[in-house]
């Protein structure tokens, strides 16, 4: 019998066409095959270019999809939505490269438009076993239906639609285990973001990371992409979890999915995926679920985060190498040591992003918000990760429950998780965000994020400042 | 691509942990569809204020720092945003290497494809390069055939992946040489595909 391998180095070895020096082990220089990407409007252009200039054509054009995102507006009236020049160009551009290069494109008009990273999985596009390498580095959001995804630059972008492959090199393995049940009222987004509290921003920097334990498990397909997504954010290049049935009961019910035939088959070798019993990691980590809590970010890194009963730190109290970068946060934050983060009053509450806007997300944050107000002073929007989830939601009267509350219900797009858009905030302005960067700037110059769950952000809005989700609505939680 | 082999130049320290890649070109540069004009873009908001004024205290702004070519960077720089916008707006402004400890992956990779230098240094070894600027010396040196780092009475040997060093001296067009192996990748591809049919099943 040959060694027990990891499900990172089995997908990886299904996809490689020729190895550069034959080592089999991490950091071997191989040609990987890439089974799909997804192609945006911001990250795509100057692959495009480059392939014209060159003459190139895309090697297999039915592997790539084009979806307009990053910079389109969320204005709920789209032919109102507000383009900048550069804005329009560059979706004129992809729509020009799909026509030219036979590659399908979800223009901002298509009803399938979306965030690509939540366009790709309601399609039915990502399948088990797949390799996703797409121009964002939130790629890694497919590993939880058992797919190394992973994020490319657009020079990677480029050779991948001219070759569909890429030089690649194998990573290391990490393994996260999590045992235990999640409290009431703590969910995927906590969970993930205590993981890169713990092990820090680049805690998983060159690694593969596969979630595997009870816990994970126990979650279902959407709020396990949550955790993939932004495993990216404590530098994990690739996240997994094992598929079970819950992934493949997801899959059936997505219109582009194998048929009922197809599916059986496919179904009896995903059942394969997964690291045998005796798989080495070059890395392992364990936390119990049930210690976690809800968490929110205080400062412009990821891993500067904290139990919302917490309080912003103090410098002095922190290991050395973290003091000067936790004294710049702060300074830019407008927070001082010692502050109670419950303490802590919001002027923005969003939901929105491919980390926390599928449609359970809408449901957990709506369960807040029936029959409450957002705080006078607050501006609260949301923005469905999908035209898709925008249409299921109202057809289940989630929006409904958001207006009345006094959100905003946008358009579909990346919005005020990146900004490029007209969604942004002023300076100093500070918001309860479902997203997964709070870096300087990310939000709008000068502008103050705070991360934290879709619930946790409508708990936020309601109160007009950080809020315990908990506190505020035992009831809904149970 | 252009080559790096040997190279002598000013060196900037921004000793900051986990600069990334929204710090380092703003969302404000992307909305090109070529690759120019990012010069301006690089770390724009720490270069310039609201009103666009120079801001006097950011290291790339000092007289003596006009030329910089190299910068001496904290842990994990280069993190975040896929934007290969970053690295190009590096080398338009005349920046051909970066010595740290650490960098984000997809950074990394767009540099290596860019010709960008990127080094990995133990991160006391970063210190002391960066101890060396804080005396005063001027000139950082980087030799790549010689593998081999200098900056004031400081010197030292320096490993780099056997690979992006090739590609680097060599300045390869790296889908040319992938596509030498067009027939492989082929039959690959029609065995692979003929093993999974749910796979082409997925699509239109
Ligand atoms: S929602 Fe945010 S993180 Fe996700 S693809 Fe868009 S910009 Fe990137």
């Amino acid at each position: 019998m040959s060694a027990p391998k990891t499900l990172y180095d089995k997908i990886v070895d299904e996809h490689r066409i020729l190895s550069f020096d034959e080592s089999g082990a991490a950091g071997e220089r191989l040609l990987l095959y890439i089974d799909r990407t997804v192609l945006n409007e911001y990250t795509s252009p100057q692959a495009f270019s480059g392939l014209r200039a060159a003459g190139r054509t895309p090697w297999r054009p039915a592997a790539s999809l084009g979806v307009v995102d990053h910079v389109n507006s969320t204005n709920p009236d789209r032919e109102a939505g507000e383009l900048d020049d550069g804005a329009r160009r560059q979706i004129e551009y992809l729509g020009e490269n799909g026509r030219d290069f036979g590659i399908e494109i979800f223009d901002l008009f298509d009803p399938r438009q979306g965030i690509e990273h939540v366009v790709m999985p309601e399609l039915g596009l990502v399948l088990p076993g797949m390799v996703i390498a797409a121009g964002d580095s939130h790629s890694t959001t497919y590993g939880a239906f058992g797919v190394v995804g992973f994020g490319i630059g657009t020079s990677d972008i480029e050779h991948l639609l001219a070759t569909q492959t890429l030089v690649y090199r194998r990573l290391r393995t990490m393994r996260i285990t999590i045992d235990g049940t999640l409290a009431p009222g703590v969910t995927a987004k906590d969970l993930i973001m205590e993981v890169i509290r713990r092990i820090g921003a680049d805690g998983a920097a060159g690694h593969a990371v596969e979630f595997a334990g009870e816990a994970i498990g126990a979650l279902g397909v959407e709020a396990r992409m949550t955790i993939c997504n932004m495993a990216v954010e404590c530098g994990a290049r690739v996240a997994l979890m094992a598929p079970d049935d819950k992934v493949v009961e997801y899959i059936a019910g997505c219109p582009r999915a194998p048929s009922a035939g197809l599916l059986t088959q496919a179904r009896a070798e995903w059942q394969a995926l997964c690291s045998d019993p005796g798989a080495r990691f070059d890395k392992e980590i364990a936390l119990d679920a049930g210690d976690i809590p809800p968490m929110v970010s205080w400062g412009t890194s990821p891993d500067q985060s904290l139990a919302i009963t917490g309080a912003v730190p103090d410098p002095d109290d922190l290991p050395a190498e973290r003091r000067a970068d936790a004294v710049r946060a702060m300074a830019y934050m407008g927070l001082a040591p010692h502050m109670r983060l419950q303490d802590i009053a919001i002027d923005r509450a969003f939901i929105g992003s491919c980390t926390n806007a599928r449609l359970t997300d809408l449901r957990d944050a709506a369960r807040i918000l029936r029959g409450r107000k957002v705080a006078p002073g607050v501006r609260a929007m949301i923005s469905p990760g999908s035209s898709g989830v925008r249409r299921a939601a109202e057809e289940e009267g989630i929006d409904r429950i958001f207006i009345e509350a006094g959100f905003e219900w946008r358009r579909s797009g990346c919005s005020l998780c990146l900004a490029m858009n007209d969604d942004s905030l002023a300076p100093g302005e500070r918001c309860a965000s479902s997203t997964n960067r709070n870096f300087e700037g990310r939000q709008g110059i000068g502008g103050r994020t705070h991360l934290m769950s879709p619930a946790m952000v409508a708990a936020a809005a309601v109160t007009g400042r950080l809020a315990d989700v908990r506190e505020l609505a035992a009831e809904e939680l149970d | 691509m252009e080559r790096f082999i040997r190279l002598s130049g000013r060196a900037a320290a921004m000793p900051a942990a986990n600069i990334d890649t929204d710090v380092i070109m703003p969302k404000a540069f992307l909305k090109g569809i070529d690759r120019s004009g990012l010069a301006r873009g690089l770390f724009h908001d720490l270069r310039f204020d609201e009103s666009g004024a120079v801001r006097d205290d950011f290291i790339l702004n000092r007289a003596d720092m006009a030329e910089t070519r190299f910068l001496l960077v904290g842990p994990n720089f280069g993190c975040g945003s896929s934007r290969e916008h970053a690295v190009w707006g590096m080398l338009q402004y005349g920046i051909r290497g970066i010595i740290g400890s650490s960098y984000g992956a997809i950074f990394a990779d767009n540099a290596a494809n860019n010709g960008l230098l990127l080094l990995s240094l133990p991160l006391e070894q970063v210190a002391a390069l960066m101890a060396e600027l804080d005396d005063g010396a001027g000139e950082m040196t980087v030799d790549l055939d010689a593998q081999r780092i200098a900056v004031g009475g400081y010197a030292a040997g320096f490993d780099i992946d056997p690979a992006t060093r090739r590609a680097l001296m060599l300045g390869l067009d790296r889908i040319g040489e992938t596509l030498t192996h067009a027939d492989r990748i082929r039959a690959f591809e029609k065995a692979y595909l003929g093993r999974k049919p749910w796979l082409m099943g997925a699509e239109r």
